[in-house]
């Protein structure tokens, strides 16, 4: 059972603001998705997972420095820029 | 659909410019919506350029299509997505370099389901792309621009992704030929990611031997993407009897599995030996997609927070709720949906419940398609369920997810897969796929040349709507 308290706490980890009537609707659709979901159940636990096809892990590279992007480049598609740098929201409230 | 041997023809009597030109008077008046940004100012200035001599390579003066998650220097890619409706990338994806550095002449970012997210691309925030066979019906997703372009007539190749068919459904609903390369074939730098661990870009054609052409340019070694295997392709087609499987868990309705049953019976068993083959672990594989697919997706999508690109609010307010306003005004809903599903299955206490779960299914997939194609050459099967949708059809997203139950399962494995038209149903185009072991395209390939000859016929004689 997913409630509409799922539904907002869900969203609060996922950062999305949701509309009061938008709630009921993914409430419901979530419910039946993960209901589907649970034939996993069946799945035995003594199976090793896969994390990755062909089971590469820490693939390393010559630690050379190379010429960084040009900063007007980096800024280019943000629409807060102060002296040369992104501007963010604040952190903490006041 | 147009070659690039028919292309080729042209050029010969007549300017790239005039070709080129031609192609944009055909695409402004569609109505398939399968362009999302065209590139048609430095399109016919390389045109021009290769009317001097002086453009080279291997695909010099032919024209592409590109996905719009595709990185393109200088040119919009908006992933489908208003999030980045305005975004201009500083760099070229790997792909996108090779085939400059090989002469195509790139015409135009082609239309797909937000963030690649649908089956159907209805989900893009520029509008569905009609299909080419039937205006009312979908072209197919979430490369469904890419597909379309192709079977209207609107470009001779064309670049997708496919995180779990996206490459493959809309081929097969357009007519044409799609390939999903072995995972880390490619490289992925510049591909705007949904779910690393499951997507890979590949070439989309009109033809096997002009798929396979794309394929040879854009395969290789780059340190850029750490997953990438540093494989070269090189198409050399082999003749032999192959052994082919027919895999029993995948199916279609009445249409579709009439055509294909025609042609396992007409031409595949007469040319081939045939058998048939059992993956039990089927029957979880599209949970197991669905729930690695969103719970990478809701990491990977973290990234768009209104500040170093994308979708922005004039005004900064403080964190929690900018970024929270930013993704609920620049995302669409089959994007939200994922991404709070996908972060749900990460959550605390539900990790081993799902996501656990879900990699577990991918190692019993794994094993299955191993297993298979250590008996098969290749393994083939409808790509798609059904014939495509009316526009409108599949309202409800689990009914939607359930299409892809042919093609996640190649995802989940890595291993390679090809769309290939096999013939007409109610005047529209059904695709079969062709599975093949890691890194062997070049088998894939070369048992699609055998079909694409026996069906050649029926698939050229039919106009487009």
């Amino acid at each position: 059972m997913i409630t509409k308290e799922d539904v907002y706490h869900i969203a609060n980890l996922a950062k999305i603001e949701l509309k009061e009537e938008e709630v009921e609707k993914f409430r419901r659709e979530f419910e039946k998705i993960l209901e589907y979901f649970n034939i996993l159940d069946e799945v035995p636990e003594d199976v090793e997972p896969t994390y990755q096809v062909h089971n590469l892990s820490n693939v390393f590279r010559e630690d050379v420095p190379t010429k960084p992007m040009p900063r007007e480049l980096v800024l280019m598609n943000a629409k807060h820029v102060e002296d040369g740098y992104f501007k963010g929201p604040k952190i903490m409230e006041g | 659909m147009i070659t690039i041997a028919e292309w080729r023809d042209r050029l010969e009597s007549e300017s790239c410019y005039d070709l080129i030109s031609e192609l944009f008077d055909r695409i402004e008046k569609s109505r398939l919506n399968a362009f999302i940004t065209l590139n048609k100012d430095e399109a016919l200035r390389l045109a021009e350029e290769y009317d001097k001599g002086k453009l080279e390579g291997k695909l010099a003066g032919i024209p592409i299509a590109v996905k719009d998650c595709i990185t393109t220097k200088g040119l919009r890619t908006t992933c489908g997505s208003k999030m980045l409706h305005d975004y201009i990338p500083p760099f070229d994806a790997h792909v996108v370099e090779r085939i400059k550095q090989e002469g195509a002449i790139i015409i135009g970012k082609t239309n797909m389901d937000e963030f690649a997210m649908g089956t159907t691309t209805e989900t893009s925030y520029f509008g569905v792309v009609r299909n080419p066979y039937d205006l009312e019906r979908v072209a197919g997703g979430s490369s469904g621009g890419s597909g379309a372009c192709l079977g209207g007539d609107e470009s001779v190749l064309a670049l997708g992704s496919d995180t779990g068919g996206s490459i493959r459904c809309p081929a097969s609903f357009c007519g044409v030929v799609g390939l999903k390369p072995t995972y880390g074939l490619v490289s992925r730098y510049g591909l705007i990611p949904y779910a690393n661990s499951l997507e890979q870009i590949g070439p989309m054609a009109c033809c096997v031997e002009d798929c396979a052409l794309l394929l040879e340019v854009i395969a290789g070694r780059d340190s850029r993407d750490s997953t990438n295997a540093g494989v070269e392709f090189r198409f050399n087609p082999v003749d032999k009897k192959f052994k082919v499987g027919i895999i029993k868990e995948m199916g279609g309705n009445d249409d579709v599995m009439g055509k294909f049953e025609e042609i396992v019976n007409e031409i595949v068993r007469s040319n081939f030996e045939v058998v048939e083959v059992s993956m039990p672990s089927f029957k979880y594989a599209l949970p197991a997609y669905y729930i690695i697919a969103m719970s990478e997706a809701s990491s990977n999508l973290a990234r768009y927070d209104g500040v170093r690109y994308g979708y922005a609010l004039e005004k900064l307010d403080t964190w929690t709720k900018y970024f929270s306003k930013v993704r609920a005004e620049g995302f669409g809903e089959e994007v939200k949906r994922r991404i709070m599903l996908g972060t749900y299955a990460l959550s605390a206490g539900y990790y081993g419940k799902y996501y656990l779960k879900a990699l577990k299914v991918r190692t019993l997939v794994k094993q299955d398609f191993e297993r298979a194609l250590k008996e098969c050459d290749v393994l083939i099967a409808p790509t798609m369920p059904a014939l495509p949708f009316k526009i409108g059809e599949l309202a409800d997203p689990l009914t939607m997810y359930k299409m892809d139950v042919n093609t996640v399962p190649i995802n989940l494995a890595g291993v390679p897969a090809l769309s290939i038209p096999i013939g007409f149903v109610k005047g529209l185009p059904v695709g079969m796929q062709i599975i093949g072991r890691y890194f062997e395209e070049n088998t894939i390939l070369s048992f699609a040349l055998k079909i694409e000859e026996e069906v050649k016929d029926e698939i050229q004689r039919k106009g487009v709507a």
